[in-house]
């Protein structure tokens, strides 16, 4: 029941198709558009799952791109804008999660796997190297060869 | 009645699975040669069954008959014909059928076609295949029952969700499950295999058809889907990194990775133990991506309506099928012997290298769809992982995947000489120079990676390019010797050329999505919009009525130059039912680039938001998909698959080629 | 040392299949967020009232345990748990205000005539900021702001008995009391 309340929710939040980055919410000043379009691609729609707030048509995501431009106009940093928005819905908003002592497995561990997986197959490699040459005979089997040559005619 | 029918007929199935997954099993370890071929004549009496219960199912949906539960919730009288039939799959429950009906096609194709393979061997991948089944039978018969009544029944159904009503639900989720469920027949060949304690080349021989058919369907599948995203969404992204695309996209890496690993196998008899580990590993991140989808443990704008108890069964299937048989990994591949041995710079090396970064990339791919999940569950905080992780860790590692690929195949194998290798391949360095240098000419030094990701697909397709003119000595023999050599060059050869082709291609496509442009105004009819050369004129709008919708549909002529190009119809179609409003757009390709306009809302003055997209390249990304998945389908004709012909093709026909 | 390396792929697979049993057990909701804003004080916001009425800011709920609760008279899941609100109001005397968010203040009064009024006063969030600002991404959500202004719980999604029985009365009683 709670699930399906959700759903119902969810889709009268997300009213359809796609509206994102209206032409009345563009700001006049280009450079200042471009860096409200590049901070709202790494912003997390809430409503409508994956989507960034840039390319989303929910109701919610609008009025993030318009609080995002107030904030670029008030003249916000980049960092204090995407800050402002965190302050308010958590981390949960970032696309992009913050390298931390809590995400240090998700972005260190393909680099430490493609490492490790990198050192175990150069060690089987050489492993196989080393063995495949047979070693010279020592000075004893040299012996017990002969022998065993004079002993065969 | 012909619903309960088909309900009886999927109950007969399970009750035949469970023969199939036991009686030649058991048949193989007693050598009783009629228990063993128990298993063809139930892997095809259970494909007769489950087809009956699917067009039961149909049936069904196509005479509307909404006294079945599943058919109220799903499907509308008004509904198109079309809409009917491919709504039977757009559900969880009927999605499930199409499951179960595609892994009991692929048990019966492994019944029919399985003549050549050792009587023991084939039993056993049966009855792996007979387990398979039993357990999804199971799944369907107690949690996801689609043939339930309702009484009373209702007057009419809720309708089907108007995203999914368009023609790509017809083919990419059997496209999809095609791949997901043909990689099971790869599945029950390793499994089968530890049971028996022997891989060898011939083993590998029979895997493989069974690996590329697959493989190819789910390239297709992943290329369909991405598609119908890309014209279905307004804006044309076709790629997301939702965890329902990469639940498809991570048995298509490893299965690539697969495919590659199987050929030492085949060849050289090395990496055995690795080949069925990673056969194993495919099915099981197919079945990782049914858990993720329908067990509602993430959230994703695809999955289906979420029951906990259907979670908790996949859980339990999980379990047996990827715990059973990586514990039967751990007790049997320990003594597989592996055979040859080579250098690091060989053909082998480098396929080593391919699976290395292949299977990195899926890990990197799986940890970043599963950690919100994973620091959820130990309390940690709430994530997102999108694009811009994937971006930042998948793709680097599939640069040296791009450059491998194009050294690769001019490896001996063995032992390799890299230096000559990358002496042959002087042309298509020189090429890859020319076009990068071309690239920040044109672009006016664009961005940079972009530049460098179509040197690397000018790399890529030209490298394999010269690496079959070399093997058929175009342009250093007489044409009628070319000629002779192309024509005896194994299937499998072409193939992996066009494949490799196809990837470049896709390579092109996404790297020169950095130079797409985008205009997004407020229109009026008569008025225009520019983009990349073009004027739109909105010539008028007109109101039309669809079959369960009514839409707005803009007439907009485009011109270059003054010139008419094409006239364009983007639409905006409102269903009532749903009360839900879809946008169809209005795509103009030239093959080069697509024009792209999507209509928006109407601001209430007799404007309409337009939104136009200009994508230089983006065609590629599916039709190099397309040449990937046809580059699968020309080796998969290979006569040497087909054991007994592939001695009679050694014999003559003079120089024997090198692979 | 070598067989401990075949025996890797099951043994990491248990520990997702562990994830996996974690991440299923019932009432876990992963569309359900936190809110950024727990213990901590609440925004500060100032909203014109319905049809003349006084309306609502930060400053007035100040000293007492307030639940909060945003509503909005296009929201169906809202009407679902209307009747709990009424019966929080007015069986255990709990202070509700209201905040009517994105809703036209026409709509919102309707709205309440035909279900029932069951705010001390309500607060008219038209632009949704008010909501922005309390991290709101879908209605209804209910807080408890404590005496000191500090939010201390949030809910998202309709209230149900259940919920308002185990989780938002023993709150509100517990720091009410103390």
């Amino acid at each position: 029941m709670r699930r399906l309340a959700a759903a119902v929710l969810l889709l009268l939040l997300a009213g359809g198709i796609a509206r994102a980055v209206e032409p009345g919410e563009r700001l006049a000043d280009p450079a200042l558009e471009a860096r409200a379009r590049a901070i709202g691609k790494e912003l997390r729609c809430l409503v409508c799952q994956n989507e960034s707030i840039d390319d989303s048509g929910a109701d919610l995501a609008h009025d993030l791109r318009v609080l995002l431009r107030e904030r670029l106009k008030a003249g916000d940093s980049d960092r204090q804008a995407i800050a402002y928005i965190v302050a308010r819905y958590g981390q949960f908003v970032l696309l992009k999660p913050p390298v931390e002592p809590a995400t240090y497995a998700l972005w260190f561990g393909p680099p430490a796997l493609l490492a490790l997986a990198a050192i175990a197959i150069a060690l089987r490699l050489r492993r196989r190297d080393t063995s495949a040459p047979p070693a010279p005979l020592s000075a004893e089997e040299r012996r017990r060869l002969a022998r065993l040559l004079d002993e065969g005619t | 009645m012909i619903v309960e029918l088909g309900h009886f007929a999927l109950i007969l199935a399970l009750l035949l699975a469970m023969v199939q997954a036991s009686v030649p099993l058991l048949g193989a370890a007693r050598r009783k040669a009629g228990w063993m071929t128990l298993g063809q004549s139930t892997a095809v009496a259970q494909f007769v069954l489950v087809s009956l219960a699917f067009a039961a199912l149909i049936n069904a949906y196509v005479t509307s008959d909404f006294s079945v539960a599943n058919v109220a919730e799903n499907s509308h009288s008004t509904k198109p014909l079309l809409y009917k039939i491919t709504g039977v799959w757009g559900n969880h429950e009927g999605s499930m059928m199409l499951w179960v009906f595609i892994l009991s096609l692929f048990g019966a194709a492994v019944a029919w076609f399985g003549d050549n393979l050792p009587p023991t061997l084939r039993a056993r991948v049966l009855a792996v295949q007979g387990m398979i089944g039993t357990g999804f039978l199971l799944f369907i018969l107690l949690t996801s029952d689609p043939f339930h009544r309702l009484v009373p029944a209702p007057l009419d159904g809720r309708g089907l969700n108007p995203v999914l009503q368009d023609p790509g639900l017809a083919f990419h989720p059997p496209f999809l499950y095609l791949g997901y469920v043909g990689f099971s027949v790869a599945f029950s060949f390793a499994v089968a295999a530890l049971i028996e304690g022997r891989v060898d080349a011939a083993w590998a021989r029979w895997v493989r058809p069974w690996t590329l058919a697959a493989w190819c369907a789910l390239t297709v599948g992943i290329a369909m889907g991405s598609w119908w995203a890309y014209y279905t969404l307004g804006w044309g992204g076709w790629w997301f990194w939702d965890p329902v695309e990469n639940a498809s996209f991570m048995p298509w890496l490893v299965g690539t990775a697969l495919l590659h690993s199987a050929i030492v196998v085949e060849k050289r008899d090395a990496l055995k133990s690795w080949t069925i580990l990673l056969a194993i590993v495919t099915f099981s991140l197919s079945l990782v991506g049914t858990f993720l989808v329908r067990s509602g443990v993430l959230t994703s704008v695809h999955a289906f309506a979420v029951d906990p108890a259907r979670g908790t069964f996949i859980l339990l299937l999980l379990l047996v099928a990827i715990g059973g048989s990586l514990a039967l990994y751990a007790a049997r591949a320990p003594r597989l012997k592996s055979g040859g041995i080579f250098a690091p710079i060989s053909r082998e090396g480098a396929l080593v290298l391919n699976n290395l970064l292949l299977c990195t990339g899926c890990a990197t791919v799986f940890l970043g769809t599963l950690y919100p999940l994973f620091s959820d569950a130990v309390g940690g905080p709430k994530l997102s992982v999108g694009f811009p992780f994937f971006n930042r860790t998948f793709v680097p590692l599939m640069v040296p995947v791009l450059i491998a690929v194009a050294i690769g195949p001019l490896l001996a194998w063995k032992r390799g000489d890299l230096a000559a290798a990358l002496q042959r391949l002087w042309l298509a360095l020189a090429g890859t120079v020319a076009a990068v240098l071309i690239g920040f000419y044109v672009t006016g030094g664009g961005p940079v990676l972009a530049v460098l990701g179509l040197g690397l697909a000018a790399w890529v397709l030209l490298a394999a390019a010269v690496e079959w003119a070399e093997r058929i000595r175009l342009l250093r023999a007489p044409w009628r010797e070319s000629w002779r050599r192309a024509r005896s060059l194994p299937r499998a050869a072409h193939g992996m050329t066009l494949a490799h082709m196809g990837l470049a291609i896709t390579v092109a496509g996404i790297a020169a999505s950095a130079w797409q442009q985008e205009r997004i105004e407020v229109v009026a009819p008569g008025g225009t919009l520019a983009i990349a050369g073009y004027v739109l004129h909105l010539d008028g709008m007109t109101k039309l009525p669809g079959a369960d919708f009514t839409a707005d549909r803009a007439s907009i002529t485009v011109t270059r130059g003054g010139e008419t190009v094409t006239v364009m119809h983007p639409e905006k179609r409102f269903f009532p039912l749903q009360q839900m409003a879809t946008a169809m757009t209005a795509i103009h390709t030239n093959l080069l680039a697509d024009l792209y306009v999507a209509l928006g809302d109407s601001d209430g003055k007799g404007g309409w938001t337009v939104r136009a997209y200009w994508k230089p390249l983006v065609p590629w990304i599916w039709i190099g998909a397309v040449a990937m998945a046809a580059g699968g389908l020309v080796s998969l004709s290979d006569r040497r698959w087909r054991i007994g012909v592939a001695a009679r093709a050694r014999a003559p026909r003079g120089a024997r080629p090198a692979e | 040392m070598k067989r401990a390396l075949y025996l890797l792929p099951v043994a990491l697979f248990l520990v997702l299949a562990g994830y996996f049993a974690v991440a299923l057990r019932p009432g876990r909701d992963p569309s359900l967020l936190p809110s950024a804003l727990i213990d901590k004080p609440a925004p500060d916001f100032a909203l014109a009232g319905l049809d003349g009425t006084p309306g609502l800011s930060l400053a007035s709920l100040k000293g007492q345990v307030a639940v909060v609760n945003f509503f909005a008279s296009w929201c169906v899941p809202c009407r679902a748990e209307e009747p709990l609100l009424l019966r929080l109001a007015e069986q255990e005397h709990v202070p509700l205000y209201g905040i009517a968010y994105k809703d036209k203040p026409a709509d919102a009064q309707r709205y309440l005539a035909q279900l029932g009024d069951p705010y001390r006063r309500i607060g008219v969030d038209e632009s949704g900021r008010t909501g922005i600002d309390f991290g709101v991404y879908g209605v209804p959500e209910t807080y408890i702001i404590d005496q000191a202004g500090h939010i201390r719980f949030r809910y998202v999604g309709p209230l149900t008995a259940e919920t308002l029985e185990r989780e938002l009365l023993p709150r509100v009683k517990a720091l009410g009391a103390s």
